[in-house]
């Protein structure tokens, strides 16, 4: 589905790759025993290695390549059996080694992809390319003082997977699409939170242009965008841009740029030529990092079945449609409590009344699902006076309604209320009669041919019955009494 | 009772054994003559507190019966090593006053064993140097005289020059080092002491200031093959705060250097260090040695180690390649030396321009211009790949024979100011200590005699990875043939005294 732009000299082709920071789930940083908790007062999570005190050495964290080497496993990806940490050498105050200490030439993770599911219905595979651990660096803070600019070293040190899209992504929503998948494997996976607004999760997109399969144009990397938002609208404004130049017979610079999201505009930071040299060269601290093939086999042992198993799963299993499917797989929690639903029940019934009912909503509540005043077992009980005729499934709206107010189990609500079902064939008559009594007109109505006067007969017996009528039985009697 | 300065480390401890004297008093004696040399700026800061109350400590020990390996001993330290709560400035202006909240394993390990620290020994600014004259605290003057009457300052060597002059001069029993590409054994050599390097991995590097990761190791001094051996044994051992520390046993180096016996062993003569216009004097001293280890019943062997002449270089592109990397950190934001500056980079340039000195700014441009975009694969990688070729020609050579025998420096030492002038003349100081280093091999320089200046020479024995032991026999051997009794006039008139 790749999203061509109209330009004055015809279509366009946006091609755009990524580059994803992902913060690793961890309790400790990637190369010191510091706390890697969010949230702390400044400079309290900071360890002599850390603050680069002199002597200071790097000791790795086992568990930070444990989650790599997991998010590789998710990612579909060939993972490294040996790889290296080098240092990238610049200068930044909140840099305190003068270095960051990343992977370059050897990350841990190779070639994979994932599966993307676009608005319009389709899937489509991304390649990744490559997955590598590195140092976070620590955090500026330039508005605490009139001259001076303050640093926090909380995040210094914390451990960040860096991972990098083929330029397959063709458009805004593809780009989105990309982003939250990658989001919602990692959180399947447990290795990051996906917080972007906490920053544990950013994002650089690379964009260029091109006439439709003809080579590749000049690209800009664009950084600081930080929601699934942000990067469709970034990628709006820059393609625009790039556009507007190559038709106006200019060139596009090769540089980073930053996406202002109050401007909504992106602008130059630095160009190829200003760019740092880094002179990466593997850290005399560290010995490579060596995996075997029984731990990488351990890690894929631990593996939970991700979103597209999940998906397709959903899809054979249960015969619901991409759409559902992807809905109901989009949040592990949600597709456990759609399993407790249909567990025993219509799959397609229980996707309805998940996807349509309770998250319709909880969302009009401002609510998710982990704050959901019915449990699965309970929507599962509604479903089950539906089955069984107990009420009629649009009594069991008003039911549901009443459970979300109360948390009350369906069955005592339709006791308290009432609400019942009526299915005694003698008392449905009885109401029947009184209506066809009340109403000689219509019957001669009907009777003289005036089809359509049926609905009315039966809408006069459900307001009779306060819509306890089952409605089948109704239609049935009706019919009946009518010939 | 004898003068306490001139036992030496075994000889202490064996005293402190037999109550013969208490650490206390060996301390004091220990102390004094740190004050009576203080002329020749060996330590750059003293802590008499420190070293009484951790000689109580030692002497209360020693009383329960729970005495360490080295306990009761006084000892130097070399500023390259972070001592908690003592100023550790690796004898640069950036660290000026910085005293760390934290001690270095080694020194952590000395400590353990029940050694007492007399202060902190006087290098080359960040270990940059070979003849101790870039500290940032002036540079440090051998106790050595030529006997030629000029009375000229002789430089101890470097870049633990001050160790090396501490324990020469009797102002310590034995002290620490680090050595990166000649650092301790250049120096031991010059001034007449043993000094050995240990493989690398041997001892751990956290809480030592860096210089060149990959190269720098911590190692010891002392005035007996024994002695040196005794140092180590408290300093060497798995640290899990060093990725690079080996995890392996920590063999009994003691017994090592009590063995002197090289009776079918095989001694690599490597034809590469026989330089062309090397002194004569050290080539005798090298054929001395030679015939000493072959009437001792080992086999001399002419071994090849062909990549040699490469290693200067390639030694000078990696170290600095490390230490502009290494040094970033002393920035003037967290810790030490702070120019402000109209704008962050102004303040980084002037703090770096006043904290450092000239040799390391020298070695950080070159490291950064080796590093750089389109120099890397050139000069990095190429002298990477050097590195690689050395190592494989010690590995052939370690077919033929146990061991290698070379001198140890290309000269005796030299007046301070000597080669000041030619970085490339004070740099080919460790022509024969380099390869050694970027091999990672275990190496130990012993006084083998003097030149006709009356100054020491020292021979080299470099042994395969983890064979200190076999470096320490050796060395043994050859400090037992060369009976090397000298001792510095200066120090000698002092014990007369």
């Amino acid at each position: 589905m790749a999203q061509l732009v109209k330009g004055q000299t015809g279509d366009w082709e946006i091609v755009i790759g990524m580059e994803v920071h992902a913060q690793v789930t961890a309790n400790s940083k990637l190369f010191s025993g510091a706390s890697a908790e969010f949230g702390a007062a400044p400079n309290s999570q900071v360890s002599m290695v850390d603050a680069a005190m002199p002597g200071m050495l790097p000791v790795l964290n086992e568990h930070c390549v444990y989650q790599a080497v997991r998010t590789g496993l998710g990612l579909n990806s060939a993972i490294n059996k040996t790889s290296v940490f080098e240092r990238k050498n610049y200068f930044y105050p909140d840099l305190p080694q003068g270095y960051q200490i990343s992977q370059y030439l050897h990350p841990v993770v190779g070639e994979g992809k994932i599966e993307i599911d676009l608005p319009d219905g389709t899937t489509k595979e991304i390649g990744i390319t490559r997955l590598h651990l590195e140092q976070d660096a620590g955090k500026s803070l330039h508005d605490q003082h009139p001259t001076k600019s303050y640093v926090d070293l909380n995040r210094s040190g914390c451990a960040l997977m860096e991972i990098v899209s083929e330029p397959d992504i063709r458009g805004p929503d593809e780009a989105a699409a990309y982003l939250s998948k990658l989001r919602m494997i990692l959180r399947y996976l447990g290795t990051c939170d996906g917080n972007m607004e906490e920053g544990s999760m950013r994002a650089d997109v690379n964009i260029s242009v091109r006439k439709p399969g003809g080579e590749l144009g000049t690209r800009a990397e664009i950084k600081n965008v930080n929601s699934v938002k942000a990067v469709q609208q970034a990628i709006d404004f820059e393609v625009q841009r790039q556009i507007e130049i190559l038709e106006g017979g200019g060139t596009v610079v090769q540089e980073t740029r930053l996406w202002d999201p109050g401007k909504m505009e992106t602008r130059s930071m630095r160009s190829k030529e200003e760019a740092h040299d880094y002179r990466y060269f593997p850290d005399p601290d560290l010995l490579p990092l060596v995996l075997t093939q029984d731990y990488i086999d351990n890690v894929a042992n631990d593996l939970p079945e991700l979103p597209d198993q999940k998906k397709h799963r959903f899809m054979e299993e249960y015969g619901l449609s991409l759409y559902d499917a992807s809905v109901l797989i989009a949040e592990q929690q949600r597709a456990e409590y759609f399993e407790t639903v249909t567990d025993g029940r219509d799959a397609k019934i229980a996707a309805n009344w998940v996807i349509n009912e309770l998250l319709g909503l909880l969302n009009k509540n401002g609510k998710d699902l982990s704050g959901s005043p019915i449990s699965a077992a309970q929507l599962g009980g509604l479903i089950d006076l539906i089955a069984d005729n107990t009420i009629s499934g649009k009594i069991a709206k008003d039911v549901f309604a009443e459970m979300f107010e109360t948390s009350k189990d369906a069955p005592a609500i339709v006791e308290e209320k009432g609400l019942k079902q009526v299915t005694d064939t003698g008392e449905i008559e009885k109401v029947i009669d009184a209506v066809l009594d009340a109403n000689p007109d219509n019957v001669a109505a009907y009777k003289g041919g005036k089809d359509k006067l049926f609905g009315f007969f039966v809408g006069q017996v459900m307001k009779e019955t306060g819509g306890k009528a089952n409605p089948a039985m109704v239609n049935e009697i009706l019919k009946k009494k009518l010939t | 009772m004898t003068n306490l300065t001139h036992l030496t480390l075994a000889e202490a401890l064996k005293g402190l054994e037999n109550k013969d004297f208490t650490s206390v008093e060996i301390t004091q004696a220990h102390l004094d003559a740190i004050e009576g040399m203080r002329h020749l700026n060996a330590y750059i800061t003293e802590t008499p507190e420190i070293a009484l109350e951790q000689a109580k400590a030692s002497d209360e020990r020693r009383a329960k019966g729970q005495a360490g390996l080295l306990d009761g001993a006084p000892v130097g330290i070399k500023d390259l090593y972070c001592t908690k709560g003592v100023q550790s400035a690796a004898c640069s202006n950036i660290l000026r006053g910085f005293k760390p909240e934290y001690e270095s394993t080694v020194t952590q390990n000395l400590f353990d064993e029940g050694a007492v620290m007399l202060g902190k020994l006087n290098m080359d600014e960040f270990a940059m140097g070979s003849a101790n004259t870039t500290s940032a605290f002036g540079n440090v003057i051998s106790p050595w005289k030529r006997k030629d009457g000029s009375n000229a300052d002789l430089t101890p060597g470097g870049s633990s020059g001050g160790s090396a002059a501490a324990v020469a001069a009797r102002m310590a029993l034995a002290a620490t080092g680090t050595d990166t590409g000649g650092s301790i054994r250049q120096p031991a050599a010059f001034t007449g002491i043993c000094g050995i390097k240990p493989t690398y991995g041997r001892c751990s590097r956290w809480g030592i200031v860096a210089f060149s990761s990959s190269l720098d190791q911590a190692g010891s001094f002392g005035r007996t093959v024994e002695d040196s051996a005794l140092m180590l044994q408290a300093m060497a051992g798995f640290d899990p705060k060093d990725s690079t520390s080996a995890n392996r046993e920590v063999p009994d180096f003691r017994a090592a250097s009590l063995n002197t016996s090289v009776k079918g062993l095989k001694i690599g003569i490597p034809k590469e260090y026989r330089a062309p216009g090397m002194p004569e004097e050290v080539e005798q001293i090298w054929q001395q040695g030679i015939d000493w280890l072959r009437s001792e019943g080992a086999e001399i062997i002419d071994v090849s180690l062909p990549h040699t002449k490469y290693a200067l270089p390639a030694y000078y592109i990696i170290a600095p390649a490390e230490c502009s990397s290494n040094l970033a950190r002393y920035d003037g934001v967290r810790y030490g030396l702070r120019e402000e500056g109209e704008d962050l980079i102004e303040s980084y340039e002037q703090t770096r321009a006043k904290g450092f000195g000239d040799e390391v700014k020298r070695r950080v441009m070159i490291g950064t211009y080796v590093l750089s975009a389109g120099y890397y694969d050139a000069y990095y990688i190429k002298a990477q790949k050097v590195r690689r070729l050395i190592l494989n020609d010690f590995l052939s050579a370690y077919e033929q024979c146990d061991a290698l025998l070379t001198p140890t420096a290309p000269s005796a030492a030299f007046a301070i100011g000597e080669n000041e002038d030619d970085p490339i003349k004070m740099y080919l100081n460790d022509v024969f200590t380099v390869p050694a280093s970027l091999a990672g091999l275990p190496g130990m320089s012993v006084p083998a005699g003097l030149n006709a200046d009356g100054l020491p020479l020292g021979l080299q024995i470099i042994g395969r990875q983890w064979d200190e032991e076999m470096v320490l026999r050796v060395g043994a051997t050859l400090e037992k043939a060369a009976n090397f009794k000298a001792i510095p006039e200066m120090v000698e008139s002092k014990l007369a005294a």
